[in-house]
């Protein structure tokens, strides 16, 4: 008994979960850390400080192939060329690396390469999903977030323009097609689904995905209940959907030239048929021919004028019980105050999302970013830095990175140049045995890391090492040669008609493959891309036998394995120079010598009209090919 | 085809002994982290799940009625529709009785009528669930709903979560295996078998049955075996080259996936290749090699059960039978269905017991929801039924199920559950607990919360229980 009441005082005060959350870190924006050395660059003190306390040596920097194979795949998705390769390993100038960093940002390719993991958050697709997965047009959205991040579009300006891009009379064209963002939603058109409930779906998915982007928020738990963790109340989550409420769903036509021309040119046969009396048929013949000209488009959100941002809470997030009415509103705990000249519809949330001194937006990107350059981010839950947050190994360094991305104005090119030039992004991998025993995660950074190519990147190495790459950037989506589905037995109204696109849209890179949500491209769904029918932050990273089934059988890959077999039949020298040279154009290195005897022995046991091609299939498959 | 010899195999042994990775990291390779196991003592120890997609109508099959002859064509009472919503029917529909006949079969006297005459015969050996009901009445989202336990698609499916929680025993196998077959009809597609947001090791992997069984098992045009097999000795070879030299598992990885790979490009096709099953058992399931057909899916989830596979999933496609053509209507459709259906799963049935593996397989057979008492009318020539998520009939049979038995009862005209009703997550919560799986313990966490294939429901449905 007295036990018991001894115990008491000390179990019995559980904090209140908005009292706990006023001091988690996440919710208060990061104050810059000084970093504990500054003779070298802030991030590699930090790391440098964190590293030596585990115990673990740091490794010395990545020979130079090495370095710039890194530094070109992660910069825009590509192997270096060859010549590319071969100027940066005589350039012995100091500031040689340097150049590369900036030479690969200002390459047109790198916008590609950024579009893709920003496309898995936007869900975009080609197709509307569900069971019919009807065709939808929405390239252009693409090639805007390619072209804004080829520009550089700073990432406060970047996002205002998806979430509220129709809301800003400064942002032109360019807003209203950036706002494609949420309507890469979703499509339910199935037979008995009320349009009510599938447009309420749609809402609930913006209103989730947009915390899930930029504030790295679960507050899609609160669509039913209080949230359980985070400080996040139902009428929480029912005030950010109130901010979608007001939007309709608009098609925008965007013509070319040409067919604007070519319109005109319609309108006026009908016009002119009719002022002279032709034959009905004529006229019906010509009308029907101008209402079937399409000419390019996009889907976009408008604001509907006069419509209340405010929504009805959902009793127990059931569609049909309609509680109180909710005004739109941010969640209080997860932000700073609402700037008080922002207005209360999408663009004030947007505003409010890049205030400079959100807790959030800032790291939940730059957490993002360094994901995609070490393998792994430095907050191991991405999509959740809520109060289940698991304890973050370089906190200091995710709180400097989020403040120095905001002090280089949201520049996302910026701070990737500033992580890129560190010794910590240039370290080498290999390093003795007892070192990774000590840290098999790379949780302390002490080598450089090293992980498998995303899909798109995987199809894009496999057509720039067999030189079949058509590197044109933009337009509709793409038809590669795909793996034998005649036996998927399609859904309902989808049909599985992929017809391979001819001349060099065959050979476009992974980003422009058309996507389709109920059957995503054999190749990248082996390779885990996501089927983008939702937000996905990261991508899973797996290593099967299907991989290897795809990397050595598929029939694009076996069609770069000609290719390249046929670029070393033909290129100078003998048979070791020509499976050197496909050796580099696969893994950016020279071989070894023992590496060519087993290229050359195989080689020779191979019958002389399939052993470059087979030569080629190996060199692809090459684990090294495949990884960066 | 032949057993193929493998050329590689010395170098291969000694390779993965020298890694210390024997047959157990190869297994883990095709079923991913290996869980603990099971939670308490398994009843089963593989499942074979055939689902009936489109949903097959109850009323016609082993829900006789006689108050729906009675009132047939008369306006369904109002108190039953009032408020409800329905993915076709319109305003007041009609009763619609059976135009089929129904007779009490075996000795445990449950009623099939005569478009399952094969059923008929091994009702004592089976458990009928009668209050199956769902939260969905649309096809893709009730689907989604029976194979993950939520509408939306993103949960991992319920042979995801087995195989998360127990592996596979399959060597060169996949360890969760989905066949489809059927007409061009409502599916929610890959999503049924998806892992969700467990690792994508658990995704069932689908089977196809016409072209590659699955994607790029077979040589390009012109390689041989033993070409393809001194590529991947190449590959291999450089790549133990690189891991000695960097030490990256992710090396050791892939030198196995593609050592499976090559295993894979052997047993799979070996695996398909139902000619080489006696005629004997061609007659029992009616299967015709060659032909993409349930009856050949299920054939081939008794071959994959004997290679130690976990969890395999049939799709039978082609049930949803409203009455807008003589092709889904009840009195030409659903019978063609049930010629298409009956014999082979009742040949699977029987089969599996033969062999002794019924006493370890679970087998569940059903829809995503059933059909309305009332009548759609879509086209006055034929006769159709509406969606319906409030009641339907289920049947389970093999390792851990009472035989024999019913359980469940609807109201007289087969609207409501008036007797045990059986929530989808109930029917999940009961194939873990048969698997030795608890449902509440069989979490994963994800995006800061623990979720489970039962979410917050679930109750083991003992009355079926053995």
């Amino acid at each position: 008994m007295w036990s018991l009441l001894i115990l008491l005082p000390v179990l019995a005060p559980q904090e209140h979960p908005a009292a706990r959350a006023a001091h988690h870190w996440a919710y208060t924006a990061p104050v810059r850390p000084t970093p504990p050395r500054s003779d070298v660059s802030p991030i590699d003190a930090f790391v440098d400080a964190n590293a030596i306390r585990a115990g673990l040596t740091l490794a010395a920097e990545a020979d130079r192939a090495t370095l710039l194979r890194r530094l070109t795949f992660d910069l825009i998705g590509l192997p270096p060329t060859l010549e590319e390769l071969d100027a940066f390993l005589a350039d012995r100038s100091p500031d040689a690396y340097e150049r590369a960093v900036d030479r690969l940002l200002a390459s047109p390719h790198y916008g590609e390469r950024w579009a893709s993991p920003w496309l898995d958050l936007a869900r975009y697709a080609d197709t509307d999903g569900f069971n019919f997965d009807s065709p939808r047009t929405m390239w252009k959205y693409r090639d805007w977030v390619v072209d804004a991040l080829n520009r550089d579009l700073p990432f406060d300006r970047f996002s205002e323009l998806q979430l509220a891009g129709d809301l800003m009379p400064d942002a032109g064209e360019e807003g209203r097609i950036a706002t494609g963002f949420h309507r890469n939603t979703m499509l339910n058109d199935e037979g008995g689904v009320d349009a009510e409930e599938a447009r309420w779906d749609r809402l609930l998915d913006r209103a989730s995905t947009t915390a899930t982007v930029w504030l790295g928020s679960t507050l899609h738990c609160a669509q039913c209940h209080d949230h359980k963790y985070d400080p996040i109340s139902q009428r929480d989550f029912y005030a950010m959907v109130a901010f979608f409420e007001p939007a309709s769903e608009d098609k925008l036509e965007l013509p070319t030239p040409e067919q604007t021309k070519r319109r005109r040119e319609l309108q006026e046969r009908v016009a002119q048929l009719e002022a002279t009396g032709a034959a009905a048929a004529a006229i019906t013949a010509a009308k029907k021919e101008l209402k079937a000209f399409a000419v390019d488009s996009t889907l976009v959100l408008s604001e509907r004028a006069g419509v209340a941002a405010s929504t009805t809470l959902r009793v127990r997030g059931s569609y049909d019980v309609r509680g109180d009415t909710v005004e739109a509103a941010v969640p209080q705990a997860l932000g700073p105050a609402w700037p008080a000249d922002a207005p209360k519809n999408r663009l004030g949330l947007a505003r409010w999302l890049v205030q400079p001194d959100h807790p959030l937006t800032a790291r939940v990107h730059v957490n993002r970013l360094w994901g995609h350059l070490f393998g792994r981010p430095l907050v191991a839950t991405p999509e959740d830095f809520g109060m289940q947050v698991p304890p973050v190994d370089h906190k200091e360094l995710l709180d400097w990175l989020a403040t120095e991305f905001v002090r280089l104005g949201w520049s996302q090119k910026r701070l990737l140049r500033t992580i890129v030039l560190s010794a910590t992004y240039r370290r080498q991998c290999a390093v003795p045995a007892d070192e990774r025993e000590r840290d098999p995660q790379n949780r302390w950074l002490a080598r450089g890391a090293r992980f498998r190519l995303p899909a798109e990147h995987v199809r894009d190495l496999q057509l720039a090492a067999s030189g079949l790459l058509a590197p044109a950037i933009g337009g509709p989506g793409v038809f590669p040669l795909q793996a034998d589905v005649s036996g998927v037995v399609p859904t309902n109204k989808a049909q599985l008609r992929w017809q391979p696109s001819a001349g060099h849209a065959r050979h476009r890179r992974g980003l422009y493959t058309f996507w389709r949500r109920t059957a995503t491209f054999v190749q990248f769904a082996v390779f885990d891309a996501p089927s983008r029918e939702q937000c996905i932050v990261l991508r899973q990273r797996t290593n099967t036998p299907l991989q290897a089934l795809s990397a050595l059988n598929d029939p694009a890959a076996w069609e770069a394995a000609k290719a390249l077999g046929a670029r070393m039949a033909k290129a100078a020298g003998d048979d070791r120079d020509r499976l050197a040279l496909g050796f580099r154009l696969c893994t950016s290195r020279a071989a070894e010598a023992e590496e060519l005897d087993l290229l050359e022995n195989a080689l020779r046991a191979e019958a002389a009209d399939q052993r470059w091609t087979l030569a080629g299939n190996a060199l692809l498959n090459l684990d090294e090919a495949l990884s960066r | 085809m032949s057993r193929h010899v493998d050329p590689l195999q010395p170098t291969r042994r000694a390779f993965l002994g020298q890694l210390g990775l024997g047959p157990i990291a190869l297994s883990s390779l095709l079923g991913g982290e290996r869980r603990a196991g099971p939670h308490f003592t398994p009843r089963a120890k593989n499942v074979i799940w055939l689902s009936m997609a489109g949903a097959p109508s109850q009323l016609d099959l082993f829900e006789p009625k006689p108050a729906l002859d009675r009132h047939d064509g008369k306006p369904v009472p109002q108190e039953l529709i009032a408020g409800q919503r329905f993915a076709f029917l319109k305003g007041t529909p009609h009763l619609l009785a059976s135009p089929y006949s129904f007779a009490l079969r075996g000795q445990c006297g449950a009623p099939v009528s005569e478009l399952m005459p094969h059923l008929a015969t091994i009702v004592d050996k089976i458990a009928f669930v009668k209050s199956m009901h769902t939260e969905q009445f649309n096809h893709g989202p009730a689907q989604v709903f029976m194979n993950t336990g939520h509408a939306v698609v993103g949960r991992p499916s319920c042979g995801s979560w087995v195989h998360y929680g127990l592996g596979s025993e399959a060597q060169d196998l996949p360890g969760f295996v989905v066949l489809v077959s059927g007409k061009i009809d409502p599916g929610a597609g890959p999503v049924l078998w998806s892992s969700g947001f467990l690792p994508a090791v658990h995704q069932g992997v689908e089977l196809r049955t016409k072209g590659d069984p699955v994607p790029c098992v077979r040589d390009p045009e012109g390689v041989d075996r033993a070409a393809r097999g001194r590529t991947i000795d190449l590959v291999n070879g450089l790549n133990r080259r690189r891991f000695e030299a960097l030490g990256d598992p992710e090396i050791a990885s892939r030198i196995h996936a593609y050592e499976l790979a090559f295993r894979m490009q052997a047993s799979v096709p070996e695996l398909v290749d139902v000619q080489s099953e006696p005629a004997e058992v061609h007659a029992l399931y009616g299967t015709e090699p060659g032909k993409n057909s349930f009856a050949n899916n299920c054939l081939l989830a008794r071959r994959l059960i004997e290679r130690g596979v976990r969890f395999v999933q049939l799709h039978h496609r082609g049930w949803d039978h409203h009455g807008t053509d003589a092709s889904d209507d009840l009195l030409h459709g659903l019978p063609n269905m049930c010629r298409q259906t009956d014999r082979a799963a009742v040949a699977l049935v029987l089969d599996l017991e033969r062999r002794g593996l019924l006493d370890e397989t679970l087998v569940v057979w059903g829809g995503e929801f059933g059909r309305t008492p009332m009548q759609e009318v879509r086209d006055p020539k034929f006769l159709g039924r509406d969606h319906h998520a409030k009641a339907f009939t289920i049947w389970l049979a093999g390792a851990g199920i009472r035989r024999g038995v019913t359980l469940g009862a609807t109201d007289e005209l087969g609207y409501h559950i008036v007797e045990h009703p059986v929530h989808v997550n109930d029917l999940h919560a009961t194939v873990l607990h048969l698997l030795g799986l608890d449902h509440e313990r069989l979490t994963h966490r994800f995006q800061g919360r623990d979720y489970r294939l039962t979410d917050v429901g679930g109750t083991v449905v003992r009355a079926v229980l053995a």
